[in-house]
């Protein structure tokens, strides 16, 4: 396959970005999308020029590095991260662009690397559950139904990629806040920190510059494992309950 | 001249600080006989902590829980993303909810025959021990955990043994059991007990007076290189296994930390153990930048397979069952589908070099789930399996559910790591090594599901318990900084290496020159191993390095983000560390776990161990590059698990 890609160019945080135009040729249905950028910048680094930024790291689809918006959409055009995604997904003389993620609480480093450390802070603020190493009880003295365990488990399955943030309209973060509250607040093990958790966290959501939630629905559209719409739901809902049950103390 | 293979052996390693006194008493006596900090002096001790995967997670947030200042670095822009996430499968422990016969004395028996008695025993048997502790921990976490109806944790089996002993969160548990540990290690950043360097690397280890006493590290998104100091040091950077290029580590995972302290004198055990897994997808040309594990776990149901008839290019649903040969049922009735991973990748190996491998270039084996679809119906598979299979298709773009995967093996995992003793030290005081890092638990092969359980061992309980012991008997003395010419000699030499490899300006690309030592350590140093082919891996690497020296092309400048420099970097170690591999290889004439010599083998193909010989770890001393380093063996004594040679049958 031989493809034109437009790719977001940026030398750095203070820096002005553009878009700069390559040719690639040779490119095998059967390469991923960020092989088919290494044979890009294979060829760059051989010409002398800076090769493209990008974040990747396991190439499996599980720790959330890779991160960019082919053609508009936040991991392209199939419903995976940008590293499962394979050139069997274009055609022969198709023109790409490729640009990282855009919203103004991941500021870009370079190229298409952008900083998620909001992420972690939103985290930070609440996303655990209390229990220093040494203070557990036996496994099985708590039983957890399944219907809560398996609800608990579709939400911890976020990988934190930031294509909920990229793909919102608001450059909103809730679905991945929602996420880590809904997996937490269902659990019998998260109940003595339910309160504190959702409004700790999604105060520090606002803290950090995210844009506020119109349930465009675009966050559940790009999200790479499935996490649904109605988590947000599900976290305002633990939002106004913790509200009343905070002011009544 | 002497050549690098003619090593010299040097004084043996005596002391392991392992207790004495019956097996299952060892970490109670060693915990009690350990000196402790008193709580309002922990804060005013620092421990550095690099890497923050489930060792280096478990164990940054447990140390700032008891009260030390944990100064901790990972090369991601966030430590949730450490490569521990990708873990499959589940994670072992001797909890005995199947009622099956399981017990802690049988999970330590597993594990040092599934390692084929190439493990210290204490060292294993702790590992059973705390086991147990570790689901009670993760649960309490909120880790997800698969259950039953009833609300218990359910559980599967994995290779190499007949219980039901591996917990699981469906094909993500390493991603689950890592959130738990970022959590905690968030709570404690939250709290200020933990300062955290993200997209920060470790370039070298600094060691003052003998002692380890801080790192060197370049600031990922600065280029800035800049010292750090502590009372101690905790290596948790994980295995070595992208020396081959291709694996299925992640691409940025390396061996810079491990390298760099074993240049500064900790020793390196068993360079050469390095595990190849059965099942992984098959890779599909010269592009392929890694290989994507498929969960061991799929061993439970899946059945392996090739045609009886080589070169047999039927599709596969068209070959009659009885022109199949299930050849790991056939070799191996009792253990069948799952016996050990050396084992199945071997038997793997063995058909396809038969020329009755499937798929392009014939290097690849069937897993079928035509029989489990049939006897469980398609929805369980899929609650089971579904993640993984939607994971092969998405790569392969074939349907697992209508026609067999095709698997073939694949790097995955390194036994073999600096040398600790049973407090996990290194041979430098004051520099600990806990998780993959170390060589410390799974001898010359690993059974699947105990990845996960040693590094949260080692990181929430055995290393927290360990250190206090060395921070106590080594009060804060001397304040160390920059301008101590020991630190700053460190500090010289990492700015001229990289000053160096950014002003060669040569024709080759940091990755050409990667894939050029992974394909000759594939060759000769993978999963079948001969003198000549080692001989030639060992008079090829010299070369290589000086061309790479000569040749190599680091677009860029230091002083900004380069993902080139960092590759290119990671590669003058692994052109070290490769053949230290291939030395370990060749000095070991034996066949043991995953490590076979095609030299020593029985009659009808199976590894022969020789006790008589190699029944000890190797803990290698560097001496410069290219020159000979000096061997150290560490006997190993097995009083509770007598060597046999392994049987599957």
């Amino acid at each position: 396959m031989k493809l034109t890609l437009r790719v977001w160019r940026q030398k750095n945080a203070g820096a002005d970005g553009a878009m700069s135009t390559y040719e690639v040729d040779g490119i095998s249905p059967d390469m991923s999308f960020l092989e088919m950028l290494d044979t890009l910048n294979e060829e760059l680094i051989l010409k002398g020029e800076d090769p493209v930024a990008f974040d990747h790291d396991c190439r499996e689809g599980i720790c959330g590095a890779c991160s960019l918006v082919i053609n508009g959409d936040a991991h392209g055009p199939e419903r995976t991260t940008t590293c499962q995604l394979h050139m069997r997904s274009f055609s022969d003389g198709d023109t790409i662009d490729i640009e990282p993620w855009r919203a103004s609480a991941f500021p870009v480093v370079k190229d298409l690397v952008v900083d998620r450390s909001s992420f972690d802070r939103i985290i930070q603020a609440g996303g655990y559950v209390s229990v220093p190493t040494g203070a557990a009880p036996e496994a099985h003295a708590t039983p957890v139904p399944k219907p809560d365990a398996d609800f608990a488990f579709e939400h911890a399955e976020c990988i934190g990629c930031g294509a909920c943030v990229a793909a919102c309209p608001n450059g909103a973060a809730m679905l991945f806040t929602s996420a880590k509250i809904n997996h937490l607040n269902v659990l019998p093990q998260g109940a003595p920190e339910r309160e504190t958790r959702v409004l700790d966290m999604v105060a520090q959501m606002d803290e950090e510059g995210f844009g506020g939630c119109t349930l465009a629905g675009e966050c559940a559209t790009a999200c790479p494992k499935g996490i649904p719409l109605m988590s947000i739901t599900s976290m305002n809902k633990e939002w106004l309950r913790a509200t009343r049950k905070v002011a009544k103390r | 001249m002497t050549s690098y293979a003619d090593y010299t052996t040097g004084a043996p390693v005596t002391d392991t600080k392992a207790p004495g006194g019956p097996i299952n008493e060892r970490w109670d006596t060693r915990r009690f006989e350990a000196k402790l900090v008193n709580p309002a002096n922990r804060r005013k001790q620092t421990v550095i902590v690099v890497g923050t995967g489930l060792a280096g997670g478990s164990a940054g947030a447990t140390l700032a829980e008891q009260g030390y200042h944990v100064v901790q670095f990972c090369y991601q822009d966030s430590p949730r993303r450490a490569h521990s996430i990708a873990a499959q499968g589940g994670i072992n422990a001797a909890k005995n909810y199947r009622n099956d016969g399981d017990s802690i004395h049988r999970l330590f028996y597993d594990t040092v025959k599934g390692g084929d008695f190439r493990s210290r025993e204490s060292n294993v048997h702790r590992l059973a021990q705390i086991s147990v502790e570790i689901i009670d921990q993760c649960v309490a976490q909120g880790v997800p955990f698969a259950r039953e109806y009833g609300g218990l944790l359910d559980t599967r089996s994995f290779g190499g043994v007949q219980v039901s002993r591996t917990f699981y969160a469906r094909g993500q548990t390493g991603q689950q059991l890592l959130l738990g540990a970022y959590q905690a290690l968030s709570r404690q950043i939250a709290a200020g007990t933990i300062e955290m360097h993200a997209r920060t690397e470790m370039l070298d280890l600094i060691v003052v007076d003998g002692r380890a006493r801080g790192i060197v590290a370049r600031d990922l998104v600065t280029g800035k290189i800049d010292t750090y100091f502590a009372d101690a040091v905790v290596l948790a950077t994980g295995g070595y296994g992208n020396v081959f290029y291709l694996s299925t580590n992640a691409m940025n995972s390396n061996a810079t930390a491990v390298w760099r302290a074993h240049r500064r004198g900790a020793y390196f055990a068993n360079p050469c153990f390095t595990q190849i897994h059965p099942t992984c997808i098959p890779r599909t040309g010269d592009h392929q930048s890694k290989l994507t594990l498929m969960s061991e776990s799929l061993r439970n149901d899946g059945r392996i397979w090739v045609p009886k008839r080589k070169g047999d290019d039927r599709p596969p649903n068209e070959i009659p069952e009885d022109e199949r040969d299930y050849y790991l049922e056939r070799i191996y009735p009792s253990f069948g589908n799952l016996v050990p991973r050396d084992i199945a990748s071997r038997a793997a190996k063995n058909v396809c070099d038969e020329g009755r491998g499937v798929g392009p270039g014939g290097q690849g084996v069937y897993l079928d789930f035509a029989d489990a679809i049939a006897r469980m119906g398609r929805e369980a598979v899929e609650a089971k399996y579904g993640n993984l299979f939607d994971m092969y298709q998405r790569i392969t773009d074939e349907d697992p559910y209508r026609v067999p995967m095709r698997i073939y093996p694949a790097v995955h995992y390194t036994m073999g790591g600096l040398w600790v003793d049973y407090d996990l030290q290194t041979t430098v005081p004051g520099l600990f090594a806990i998780g993959e890092a170390n060589f410390s638990d799974h001898g010359a092969n690993r059974l699947g599901a105990s990845a996960l359980m040693q590094g949260l061992a080692d990181g929430y309980f055995v290393l927290p318990a360990t250190i206090n012991d060395y921070l106590a008997r080594n009060p804060h003395k001397d304040e160390v900084d920059t301008s101590h010419p020991q630190v700053q000699e460190v500090l010289a030499e990492t700015e001229d290496r990289l000053n160096l490899l950014l002003s060669v300006d040569g024709d080759r690309t940091p990755d050409s020159f990667h894939r050029q030592i992974g394909e000759l350590m594939w060759e000769f140093c993978g999963m079948a191993r001969t003198e000549s082919g080692l001989r030639k891996a060992l008079e090829s690497l010299p070369a290589i390095r000086e061309e790479f020296w000569r040749r190599i092309k680091v677009p860029g400048t230091g002083e900004e983000f380069n993902q080139s420099l960092e590759k290119a970097n990671r590669i003058v170690d692994y052109l070290e560390l490769a053949e230290l591999m291939c030395l370990d290889a060749l000095h070991r004439s034996e066949s043991c776990g995953g490590h076979f010599r095609e030299e020593s083998q029985t009659a009808d193909g199976e590894a022969e161990r020789r006790d008589d010989r190699f029944s000890y770890a190797a803990a290698w001393e560097f001496t410069g590059t290219g020159e000979a380093p000096a061997l150290h063996k560490e006997d190993l004594v097995f009083e509770y698990v007598h060597p046999t040679q392994r049987s599957y049958a």
